[in-house]
């Protein structure tokens, strides 16, 4: 880690100076593959500030985003009829992102301004996109909320859970928690340089998360032969049901 | 050892997988029951995706089938003319019952649909064994034995288009078969069970057919129509998880052998009345899930393939 630290500041110091500041940022890891044996995995994200001349003074604050692909989804209320809890009622989202962590140097709510969070889109709230019509519900924020509580209890979406540690104003580092139930895909990872609750620089870097090649492979083909993967399933279900009880009676025999 | 199923898209404990299919394994070798009927339900339990569940479920029924159908077919045990009708029947029965499914699905309803199936059915079932342990249990403390009429003529046999099952020496109306065929292929797409609990007594009590031949028919309408359900499932739904089957079918073929073993040691006809309460304990949960307010009243579907 110390070597890590010392050939950022290098980096930061050899580079020529542009604007005032910039972040620079890397990822112990911009991969992940969903083996069969998959429980999660954490990755480390990590940076510097670049600047010319002397630290400016007021604070300096760092937000780290995470944001797993987008996916179209429908949201779920159920009510009593006739005695049994069912689904009544159903909200449209147009794109809410299947994995979503922010971590940052401070709650949000102190170091973001309002504006600077609606033109970045940092917030869990403002990463969800609501359907814009043809909801028949009174309350569809109800839905949205519902939407973010029970992803936040299955750990895809965190927010202020995890802290982005500032040493020096230069140097940042933090760990994002991926749990073991998340989709394949794109990963962007976005990195804010905030004073004054506006953002003064941002930097973008992605983590590929795909499947192991036996499941990626098994995936692809149920979805894009689904007949040969529906007989590929019968196959396995008549070689080891055939050749399991084959075997104990030769065993007995 | 969590393991990750591709297509539920999350990961279980392989050894839970093991524990449910080798659980069921035991109680089908010990009582000569499919089993469909409890994997589905304790796959829900275990946080299986409820689609998920069904379409494996019914995956792994051909796997618990398909050695038995042939040993009956080697046998001769198979009145081959009734299997085929009540595989006619079945396989619209699994198009009807798939198509329903689907549209359920659409409609955000079919956990509902599918829990209240099996709330409805596991009640009966467990209800029935219940009352024929306790009255198996009467009979051998007095000592008499059952008596049953070998041949009843009932009005649904003399319906039209009659056919003749040398096999089990019948001359009915091919209507009740394919309709028996029906109910159970539409049970086996919305519950993925191979419905033998439905099969079985339909063909002794409604068709009148010798016990002889009524578990390989049965097997062999069972088999095909869990296959073909399979199939279905999985090109119109992508919803059979072929990890999850491959857990689930070990553990239970292992589970089978030890069963069938147990079953001639202790005395399988003792022990069905503990089958038939946890067929009612598992029949009771899912109600309970359904009738207590729950935890959390929201719930998320995901547009699939996006």
């Amino acid at each position: 880690m110390a070597r890590l630290w010392i050939c950022l500041m290098l980096l930061c110091g050899a580079l020529p100076a542009q604007a005032q500041e910039e972040v620079v940022a890397g990822l112990s890891q911009n991969s992940v593959a969903l083996t069969v044996n998959f429980v999660g995995s954490d990755i480390l994200i990590f940076g510097g500030v670049r600047r010319d001349g002397a630290i400016p003074d007021g604070p300096l604050d760092v937000i780290v985003t995470v944001e797993g692909p987008p996916q179209a989804a429908t949201i779920w209320r159920k009510a009593r009829r006739a005695g049994i809890w069912m689904n009544t009622e159903s909200q449209d989202v147009r794109a809410a992102p299947s994995f979503y962590a922010v971590a940052s140097t401070a709650p949000l709510a102190d170091i973001l301004s309002p504006e600077a969070d609606l033109d970045y889109r940092i917030s869990t709230r403002l990463a969800i996109f609501e359907a814009r019509s043809g909801g028949d519900v009174t309350d569809p924020a109800a839905f949205t909320e519902a939407l973010i509580r029970i992803r936040q209890n299955e750990g895809l979406y965190q927010e202020g859970q995890s802290a982005v540690a500032l040493e020096r104003d230069t140097l940042f580092t933090t760990r994002i928690t991926l749990p073991k139930n998340i989709v394949e895909g794109s990963y962007a990872a976005r990195i804010f340089l905030l004073r004054d609750g506006a953002v003064v620089d941002e930097h973008e870097t992605f983590i590929e998360v795909r499947k192991a090649v036996l499941e990626r492979w098994l995936y692809t083909l149920a979805y894009d032969q689904p007949a040969l993967y529906g007989l590929l399933s019968l196959f396995v279900a008549v070689v080891f049901g055939w050749g399991a009880s084959a075997v104990f009676r030769l065993m007995r025999s | 050892m969590q393991i990750y199923l591709p297509i539920a898209e999350t990961s279980v404990n392989a050894f839970t997988l093991l524990g449910v299919g080798g659980g069921v394994g035991v109680l089908s070798g010990m009582f000569g029951v499919g089993g469909g009927f409890l994997i589905t339900p304790l796959l829900f339990f275990i946080g299986v995706p409820p689609p998920v569940a069904v379409a494996t479920g019914v995956n792994q029924v051909v796997a618990s089938s398909i050695s038995g159908v042939l040993a009956h077919l080697k046998r001769k045990t198979v009145d081959l003319p009734m299997g085929w009708v009540l595989l006619a029947g079945g396989l619209i029965g699994s198009i009807i019952g798939i198509w329903f499914f689907n549209l359920m699905s659409r409609l955000g309803q079919i956990d509902l649909i599918v829990q209240l199936s099996y709330v409805i059915f596991l009640g009966i079932i467990g209800a029935m064994m219940f009352n024929e342990s306790l009255r198996a249990m009467l009979r051998t403390r007095s000592g008499t034995a059952p008596r049953r009429k070998r041949h009843t003529h009932l009005w649904v046999h003399n319906l039209p288009w009659k056919m003749k099952f040398r096999a089990s020496g019948l001359y009915i109306s091919v209507v009740p078969p394919l309709l028996v065929g029906v109910g159970v292929g539409i049970l086996a797409a919305i519950m993925g069970v191979g419905g033998g609990f439905i099969l079985v007594p339909a063909m002794i009590y409604l068709l009148g057919m010798p016990t002889k031949v009524v578990i390989g028919t049965s097997l062999f309408q069972v088999t095909f129509v869990a296959a073909f359900t399979t199939m279905m499932h999985a090109i119109t739904n992508q919803t059979v998880d072929v990890m999850l089957a491959v857990f689930l079918i070990i553990g239970g073929v292992i589970g089978a052998q030890i069963g069938t073993r147990l079953g001639l040691k202790l005395g399988a006809e003792q022990l069905r009345i503990l089958l038939a309460l946890l067929v009612l304990a598992v029949c009771g949960k899912i109600a309970f899930d359904l009738l207590w307010p729950p935890a959390e009243l929201y719930s998320i579907s995901v547009a699939e393939g996006a």
